[in-house]
């Protein structure tokens, strides 16, 4: 009962939603980029929303089933294959023992994710399988998946049945309404009023371009160089994943899930919870605008958002229950 | 104690930072370690995280948990005020007041900058070490790293301006100073800090059940060691 890395594909990592209550020791949250594709992957094969994906970029991993298993793949649409036929994702699939999945191009989003029901059988590291590549620990030793990996399973309904054929399920997540599709909306930051005139004016209806030395760690935005009103000499305090922080240069990086957990730069704005999947699945290239709401909205935003998910989550477990049935 | 908060504010949509003050001062600090481990002791609902710094305490929520707490309003605004009504008394504070022993070799051959230091202190390198192991330093907050503490005050005689160039990578363990900060690399990274020793002591320990040598509040004394005795500090 496992699968065998045969391609480690560009920076593939096992995540979860993240590490979280180790903050105050510099130990920082990790997990998935996409939290929604993440746990939109879980839920579509019965998963606890939480279990323990593959992310990946592209180049894509290619990966071998040594076991019958049920799959879901969501976030980025990379044009997955298993055994040369084509899949979707957003799907519930089941996967005969030794197919092999593989991806062909980069159609769209940014970062994939694998969910294997039943999930992944390793070691947690404080509380969460999620990788911190930094630190060493978590997820597959610590590190990105390599060549030769083999990722043990824990057992799922479908090993025990069997399944020989490959089969999409017809069902499909609609994630539509999860993503954004206009400006993504951020909150301004408490240093945000140190911003000279022109910046300020500028935040209120930003054009920035994802720069290509972006990661897990933050996405760096080109833009005009923003100003503060004057020179800010600032104690490191608290960040957190979406804070749009200024850099001396006059340049602005979003952290994500590998930031760390303090910070000295002014923090000029914090990227919504809800609109974060959306960026994070933006290449590097891709021109993103932002508009400030308020806290009124964000939260409105977040709990509808919140709603959405459960609706998917009911709709899931009310197809498969059907299909089980059937 | 006296209440002196001056300013909540939302660190986007999922964290609350109170911020006490804007510089650096043991009080001030203090009084961050007390709502730390205030909160620690009677923790609230849906609060997922806490990163305490300097001046400022964040924490960090589940706002569908909290909006519960709120009979459905903003998560936001009902953390804001039950955060402004807090008053923490301090005796319910359990203080850690033993220093954390740290032995640190300052061995030119494990302290890159140490030489460049005494240029800039006009310091002997003797001078150097027994400034820098005279003080019991407070672990003020971590950050940057896992396990990475920032500890003051460093006698003013020996505070460095970081690096203009930050290295590429520096080596676990090292000891470095940064104004009137002081710190040890808990695993190897990129630093700008002015590297002047090395300790042999596991700072960052993933096999540990608690990785971090060091906690928000810890004190901690350096204690200077031979080349020989960092080697066979390990060794042993």
């Amino acid at each position: 009962m496992s699968i065998t890395i045969i391609k480690a594909g560009l920076f593939s990592t096992v995540q979860d939603t993240g590490r979280k209550g180790f903050q105050h020791l510099g130990i920082n949250p990790n997990g998935a980029m996409d939290v929604l594709a993440m746990q939109i992957a879980n839920l579509l094969i019965q998963n606890k929303a939480d279990e323990a994906v593959i992310e990946f970029f592209y180049p894509a991993p290619v990966f071998r089933f040594n076991t019958a298993a049920f799959i879901a793949l969501s976030g980025a649409d990379f044009v997955a294959s298993i055994n040369d036929i084509p899949v979707p994702i957003n799907h519930p699939i089941f996967v005969p023992e030794n197919a092999v999945l593989s991806f062909t191009k980069k159609q769209s989003g940014h970062i994939g994710y694998l969910a294997i029901q039943g999930g992944l059988e390793l070691n947690e590291w404080m509380n969460s399988y999620s990788t911190n590549t930094r630190a060493g620990a978590g997820g597959m030793e610590g590190r990105a998946l390599q060549k030769d990996d083999e990722l043990k399973l824990k057992a799922s309904a479908i090993q025990k049945n069997s399944q020989s054929q490959l089969q999409v399920l017809p069902w499909m997540a609609d994630t539509k309404g999860l993503y954004q599709t206009q400006s993504l909306r951020y909150l301004p930051g408490n240093e945000f009023s140190l911003l000279n005139t022109f910046s300020q004016q500028f935040m209120t209806n930003a054009q920035f371009t994802i720069l290509a030395d972006s990661d897990r760690m933050g996405y760096r935005l080109k833009g005009p160089a923003l100003k503060s009103k004057k020179q800010i000499e600032l104690i490191s305090s608290g960040v957190t994943n979406g804070t749009i922080q200024l850099l001396p240069s006059g340049q602005c990086i979003v952290l994500l899930a590998d930031h760390q957990t303090t910070g000295g730069y002014p923090r000029i704005g914090h990227i919504i919870q809800s609109d974060i999947p959306t960026l994070v699945q933006q290449s590097p290239g891709t021109v993103i605008r932002l508009i400030p709401v308020n806290m009124e909205t964000a939260e409105k935003i977040n709990t509808r958002q919140g709603q959405y998910l459960q609706q998917l989550k009911n709709a899931c477990t009310l197809q498969l229950n059907a299909y089980h049935r059937h | 104690m006296k209440k002196t908060i001056a300013h909540i504010y939302a660190l986007g949509d999922q964290a609350i930072t109170i911020e006490w003050s804007s510089t650096i001062s043991e009080e001030v600090n203090d009084q961050v370690m007390h709502s730390f481990h205030f909160f620690q002791i009677h923790p609230i609902e849906g609060v997922t995280d806490m990163i305490p710094a300097y001046s400022s305490l964040t924490l960090l929520y589940n706002p569908t948990i909290i909006r519960k707490q709120a009979m459905g309003g903003s998560p936001f605004e009902w953390l804001k005020k039950k955060l402004a009504a807090l008053t923490v008394a301090p005796e319910t504070v359990a203080q850690e007041t033993a220093p954390i022993i740290v032995p640190v070799c300052y061995d030119t051959s494990l302290a890159p900058d140490l030489v460049e230091a005494t240029q800039i202190t006009r310091c002997s390198i003797e001078e150097l070490i027994a400034l820098h192991t005279s003080k019991i330093y407070k672990v003020y907050m971590l950050g940057f790293l896992p396990g990475f503490a920032y500890m003051a005050s460093v006698h003013q005689q020996i505070q460095l301006p970081r690096k203009a160039n930050p290295r590429k990578l520096v080596a676990a363990g090292s000891v470095g100073i940064a104004g009137e900060q002081t710190g040890i690399y808990p695993i190897e990274a990129p630093g700008g800090w002015q590297l002047i020793g090395q300790t042999p002591l596991k700072i960052f320990d993933i096999t540990k059940e608690e990785p971090c040598l060091f906690k928000p509040g810890n004190w901690v004394k350096f204690e200077a060691i031979t080349l020989e005795q960092f080697h066979q500090f390990n060794a042993a």
